[in-house]
């Protein structure tokens, strides 16, 4: 027998928080995507380091709107955050308006992102540089648009009363995600917008 | 946890797993029988989430891919077998070359080692299923339509057909117009989605469901093999689907990526591709040698010599394959400072395969060999190792490699490989657990036969290409003219390739006769040390009817080797039976942690896994509606999958009920 194994002991049934198979998984899928991400850019520097064009082909990019709607997508993370500590707190109602913000200010960025790329002057097919641009920009935004997909569903199911502080561990699951692809975009803020001012 | 330690547990939420016993025939075992078992007919083959049903699926089709994959080599070699041949032509030639590097490296070679993992990590982890049983569905629904996606247009001539690394700008629109290259790309971002839902199943399953006790230095090594290919493969895969649909952009939106006109750059194609291919062959091999590291000291009878080090070095060949990517470019022009670097961490890789082959030898040297079949396999594998281990390091060599690069050496190198670390252990394997599979024993004449016939037949086969890449044969030629001094060798690999198949005739006829008439077998009829061998041949549908409790690495030789550290539990452990329940561990010491919910079977994979291959379908064929159609059809299926269910405790219960008395 096992006599160091202790049997008698009491354990969380079912999907509990970060002991949930879920939130393995989704940290997991994080790495992937981060994974997908790093060479992304990975492909942005190898081809600016090698190019012989003009880089950007506009000149410096402004850093106003993208800066903005950078902090607009950080403090939708910020009330995904809050909602999920209210449902710990049994603030169902606090829940559902922090959930509804990080909604609004997560389609804020989707709005102003679409209004940055229909004033470029290049499209995706124009230069390197515009298929770069567009094609990084794109899949991010593909994320947010599942992002938000999934923040909805959780916002739905907050208020369907599905969740309370004892079982929660999808509003925990598609919290960590919406913040990946949060901080994913510091990494292609700083790529796209920052770095051409370091050369 | 907040709610571990409320004043009044709801036995919903928290509860004291039960122990006991549920001895076949008791009413505890027959629960677990009607609970875990799928339902008869199409139904249950349609939506079981069983880990051994999906294992022996991707066992299956991974077999039959190698054998089109082998009919296509067999083809090719009747070209070359003498020169000037007009039996192909150049384009079919081409079309040859590519689909069978495609199939064995991408459809056979990971998808085989998939099945076996999928079959054997919940028997030999102590527990009743993967992490997530529905996502291993989904792995194995996405990895067969996309094999039948990338061999779709093969019927129609218009197969990929610039090699299965698929240099640009050869690949790119300009010079290759058709379909094939778009089939290839697609193909192989949806094959993609397939491996990285499969690998993040792996990882989660090592970390969370081992049996209690089962800590970190207690699993087998295929585990281990099989956990480092995995993680490999998240980091990994992105690179090559990253390429593959930048290459479909410069195709189809004319993006200019690899565009050398617009400044796009060709190398990035290999960087990209390359990252993820180095890596990649060390998954397809780590875990084959994970079977050997398994199954060679059962028929050593004695335990593997060095499990720390073999667990060690397995890592290490890992983390070592993510530095030497550069190894396929030598070539190129890249500066000498970068072919120095890359080459010296090439050659630092034959210091953990070594430590593995002698692992192996002493293994062999220091116990009883019990020359059965799959020894014969195993054994068979170390020593082509060794020759395939050799010409790689021979390659790594930069001043050689540039005389070697795209000659037949290459060619002999990686079938030595390939061949040598996949396709002989997996042989050997299904001879090994093939008791287990089905309940029979395959034929030991039959078996021996298979051997000596493959094995003589590979090096006859392959052996002469290491001279043909020396006599300068350039690989990828549909023929070559008589007075190239080439004709002998070419003839020899004919025959030699020929004679091999033959060897896997006979092992597939070993195969149809032993499902038949092979000898019933018992529970552990090689008298192994690992779990899977404490289950009934074959498995029952819930795989343990109680959750063991495990003491040692060899929880069936305990009383034999006395480690120390007492004696495992196999008749008295977790019940576990309100529902499909299985015990989730902590990740480094296996101690229970929390009751999970398994989910039960489910069409929803199925059908996500169609919809999605139809989605990439609508993309090849520019039907923008049906893609977007099959997109949002995606996407329904996902939120039915996601929904959270009381039944799996995703939502709050309703009420506080006493279930707990109930069973026993």
């Amino acid at each position: 027998m096992a006599e160091a194994m202790q049997t008698a002991q009491s354990l969380p049934v079912g999907s509990a928080g970060n002991r949930s198979g879920g939130w393995w998984g989704v940290l997991a899928l994080i790495v992937t995507e981060g994974s997908l991400f790093g060479y992304l850019l990975f492909t942005y520097f190898y081809l600016a380091s090698q190019t012989e064009q003009h880089w950007p082909p506009d000149g410096l990019p402004t850093l106003l709107m993208p800066g903005v709607n950078t902090l607009i997508l950080l403090a939708s993370s910020v009330f995904v955050w809050a909602s999920e500590r209210c449902i710990q707190r049994r603030q169902m109602h606090w829940s559902i308006a922090s959930m509804v913000l990080a909604l609004i200010l997560g389609i804020c960025f989707v709005v102003i992102q679409l209004h940055e790329w229909s004033i470029k002057t290049y499209t995706m097919t124009s230069n390197l540089y515009g298929s770069l641009y567009f094609t990084i920009t794109g899949f991010h935004m593909l994320h947010v648009i599942v992002g938000l997909i999934i923040l909805m569903m959780l916002l739905l199911w907050i208020v369907l009363g599905y969740f309370d502080d004892r079982r929660y561990a999808a509003v925990t699951i598609g919290g960590l995600y919406w913040h990946f692809v949060d901080v994913v975009w510091l990494f292609v803020f700083a790529t796209l917008f920052l770095s051409p001012y370091l050369y | 946890m907040s709610d571990v330690a409320q004043s009044k547990p709801d036995p919903n939420l928290t509860r004291v797993p039960e122990v006991g016993s549920a001895p076949i025939g008791s009413a505890a075992e027959m629960r677990l029988t009607r609970l875990w078992e799928s339902a008869p007919g199409w139904r249950g083959w349609l939506s079981t989430v069983d880990h051994k049903e999906i294992g022996l699926r991707y066992l299956v089709t991974a077999f039959i891919f190698l054998l089109m994959g082998g009919i296509e080599a067999l083809i090719m070699r009747l070209q070359l077998a003498r020169p000037d041949q007009t039996l192909l032509t150049p384009e079919q030639y081409n079309q040859l070359f590519t689909m069978h590097g495609v199939t064995m490296i991408f459809l056979y070679s990971l998808p085989i080692l998939s099945g076996f993992s999928n079959y054997l990590w919940p028997l030999m982890l102590g527990s009743r299923d993967m992490a997530f049983p529905r996502l291993n569905a989904l792995s194995y629904w996405i990895f067969l339509f996309a094999g039948i996606f990338l061999y779709a247009s093969f019927p129609l001539g218009e197969a990929p057909n610039a090699g299965w690394f698929n240099y640009v700008p050869f690949a790119g629109l300009e010079y290759n117009t058709g379909p094939n290259i778009d089939v290839y790309a697609l193909g192989m971002v949806l094959l993609g989605i397939s491996t990285t839902v499969g690998s993040i199943n792996f990882v989660v399953t090592l970390f969370r469901m081992r049996a209690p006790g089962m800590s970190i230095n207690r699993v087998p090594i295929l585990v281990w093999g099989t956990l480092t290919a995995s993680v490999a493969n998240i980091f990994a895969i992105p690179s090559v689907s990253l390429a593959f649909f930048l290459l479909w952009l410069d195709r189809q939106t004319g993006t200019h990526f690899f565009d050398v006109v617009n400044g796009g750059k060709p190398l990035l194609w290999q960087h990209l591709f390359w990252m993820f291919g180095h890596p990649w062959v060390y998954a397809v091999v780590l875990p084959a040698m994970g079977i050997v590291s398994d199954a060679l000291p059962t028929f050593c009878r004695r335990p593997l010599v060095g499990y720390s080090a073999v667990a060690l070095s397995t890592m290490a060949t890992m983390l070592l394959g993510f530095g030497v990517w550069i190894h396929h470019m030598f070539a190129t022009g890249l500066p000498t400072l970068a072919l120095s670097f890359f080459g010296a961490a090439s050659m630092v890789i034959s210091i953990p395969s070594a430590v593995a082959v002698f692992a192996w030898i002493a293994t062999i040297w220091l116990g009883r060999p019990v020359f059965n079949t799959p020894f014969l396999f195993f054994a068979g594998f170390v020593l082509l190792f060794v020759i395939g281990g050799f010409s790689g390091v021979m390659t790594a060599a930069v001043p050689l490699d540039f005389q070697l690069n795209e000659t037949y050496f290459i060619v002999a190198h990686l079938h030595y490989v390939l061949l040598g670390i996949n396709v002989f252990p997996v042989v050997g394997g299904i001879y090994y657990w093939f008791p287990k599979f089905f309940g029979r024993m395959m034929n030991e004449i039959l078996g021996k036969w298979s051997f000596w016939v493959m094995f003589i037949g590979f090096n006859v086969g392959f052996f002469p290409m290491h001279l043909a890449g020396l006599l300068g044969m350039p690989r990828r030629i549909y023929t070559y003219a008589p007075h190239m001094g080439w004709s002998t060798v070419n003839m020899v690999t004919s025959v030699g390739s020929f004679v091999f198949a033959a060897g896997i005739l006979i092992f597939l006829i070993n195969i149809l006769i032993s499902l038949k008439r092979g000898a019933m077998a018992t529970q552990n009829p090689w008298d192994a040390p690992t779990l899977e061998w404490a289950t009934p041949s074959p498995p029952p549908a819930y795989n343990f009817a109680v959750i063991p409790f495990v003491a040692s690495r060899h929880p069936l030789w305990e009383d034999r080797l006395d480690e120390g550290g007492g004696r495992s539990s196999l008749e008295q452990g977790y019940l576990l039976m309100e529902g499909r329940e299985m015990i989730g561990t902590t990740p480094l010491d296996a101690k229970p942690d929390i009751i999970l919910k398994m989910p039960d079977d489910s069409y929803t994979p199925f059908f996500l896994g169609l919809f999605s291959a139809l989605a990439f379908t609508g993309l090849l064929l520019h039907w923008r509606d049906f893609t977007v159609l099959m997109t949002l059809a995606c996407s329904v299926s996902l939120i039915v999958w996601m929904w959270p269910r009381k039944a799996l405790v995703q939502r709050v219960p309703d009420s506080i009920q006493d279930k707990g008395a109930t069973h026993g």
